[in-house]
């Protein structure tokens, strides 16, 4: 399922125009992050909307359009069982080891 | 982003610093984090949440009440953004200079890009852009009582830029601080934006204030019709709020109407002198003991009125919204017809390619 809530029937009328996720990247050099969505019937089309929706003052150098119904997202209820694993590996990060005095450079 | 796009005296003190502090806020909240899952009491998680000032996301469990004022809050923002293209957009071909003409074409074009930012948040509570579209054309959701009066002259478009869109800031400007995550965060672009459209507006109305006497009685009758109205955009005064308490109380709202209407007569005294034009409210006075301006009231009755169809230009603005969706209606089509072309003739391609 995506980030989104199922949306409720359509009151009549054609099917709407696919939802697309929007990924800008600021710079070169940052990553590309999510801006916002959009809806248009095709990816190139998108990818138009999103430069006139989400890049109007020179927010971007790139985006990444993607179709909202190929994300497949993590359930929020299953959040602690979900990334559980990784709460008692402490010894995962650096500062679980101690330095003896005098060592330098590590 | 946008941080860069500002020159940085900006993002020190004013509104637009209101902003980046919000921004910044809902950065450390997220950091602080949160410990624990909804698990049994989701009831219990929503209201920690919203204690410890974080942000309520789409897939959480949240009260159907909180996600039905948010579905009409967003959606009522949405339609006005987009209705409020149309006291603008009448004066685009009447520009009386190029410049003048691609500021407001690049103004009137931010609103329409607001709109869709807040459908976009609408949706993720799971209702969709079109369904609320249909509700705005059956005239069953509401848009902003303000775009409901009619642009007479070129220095309207000052005004409404000054006026209604500062109006908008004060009001807005809180709401990047909703509990709310994606509208929170379609707010904060949102209010970057702003800053733009009540800037040339301001410019725009003190080029005419002291410019020809002709000019200046133009800029002046403008600011009389508009300040009443752009008064009331607060909505009903706090004794006659309806959804105040409990939208406080979900940090979707943070100050009332009152405290906010306030807010802008302090701003707008100070701004109208520097235009060197008058506010038409002869008890407009600075109240020592309450660190404010006194002033009159708008007319409430009226805008009851307006808000129920009464309104000067309500039938002009539906039945102009209700035209452009059906004409655009073919765009629709061959967007759609267009893509479909286009899947099928990819398929045919590497159908032929697998024979091949
Ligand atoms: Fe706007
Ligand atoms: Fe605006």
């Amino acid at each position: 399922m995506s980030e989104y809530s199922e949306p409720t029937s359509q009151p009549g009328g054609a099917p709407p125009a696919p939802l697309w996720e929007v990924f800008v990247r600021a710079r070169r050099g940052l990553a590309h992050t999510h801006v916002g969505s959009l809806h248009a019937a095709d990816a190139e089309l998108a990818l138009h909307n999103a430069r006139d929706l989400y890049t109007r003052r020179q927010e971007g150098v790139s985006i990444w359009v993607l179709p909202a119904a190929a994300i497949t997202a993590s359930s929020p209820d299953e959040k602690d069982a979900f990334f559980d694993p990784a709460a008692d590996k402490v010894y995962r990060h650096p500062t679980f080891y101690e330095v003896p005095e005098g060592a330098a450079h590590l | 982003m946008y941080g860069n796009d500002f020159p940085a005296d900006d993002t020190s003190s004013g509104l637009l610093g209101e902003v980046e502090a919000a921004e910044t806020a809902l950065r450390e909240a997220a950091e602080r984090g949160r410990h624990g899952a909804a698990g049994a009491d989701p009831a219990a998680y929503f209201a920690e949440v919203i204690a410890a000032d974080q942000k309520v996301e789409p897939r959480d469990w949240m009260p159907e009440a909180y996600r039905a004022t948010l579905i009409r809050q967003i959606a009522q923002h949405a339609h006005s953004e987009i209705i409020g293209m149309q006291p603008e957009g009448n004066w685009i071909t009447r520009a009386p200079s190029l410049k003048r003409k691609a500021i407001l074409l690049a103004k009137v074009q931010d609103e329409a890009g607001h709109g869709l930012y807040l459908y976009a948040a609408a949706e993720t509570l799971g209702v969709s852009r079109d369904e609320l579209v249909d509700l705005l054309l059956a005239g069953r959701q509401k848009y902003s009582s303000i775009f409901n009066y009619p642009t007479l002259s070129w220095a309207d478009m000052g005004t409404i830029g000054w006026l209604v869109d500062g109006a908008a800031i004060v009001n807005q400007v809180p709401l990047c601080r909703c509990s709310y995550g994606p509208y929170a965060r379609a707010m904060i672009r949102i209010c970057k934006e702003e800053s733009f459209h009540q800037r040339q507006g301001y410019e725009l109305l003190h080029t005419l204030a002291h410019g020809t006497p002709a000019q200046r009685e133009m800029a002046q009758d403008s600011v009389n019709r508009w300040w009443y109205p752009s008064l009331a955009m607060f909505g009903p005064p706090d004794t006659d709020s309806t959804h105040s308490a409990q939208s406080m109380a979900w940090k979707i709202k943070r100050f009332s109407n009152d405290e906010l209407r306030q807010r802008f007569v302090d701003m707008c005294v100070g701004q109208a002198e520097v235009l060197g034009l008058t506010l038409p409210d002869p008890a407009l006075c600075w109240n020592d003991e309450r660190g404010g301006y006194d002033f009159t009231q708008p007319d409430y009755a009226e805008l009851m009125r307006v808000i129920k169809g009464a309104g000067p230009c309500n039938r002009q603005r539906m039945e102009h919204r209700r035209r452009a969706h059906r004409e655009g209606a073919w765009v629709r089509a061959a967007a759609a017809a267009y893509a479909a072309k286009q899947a099928s003739k990819k398929e045919q391609a590497s159908k032929k390619e697998k024979v091949a």
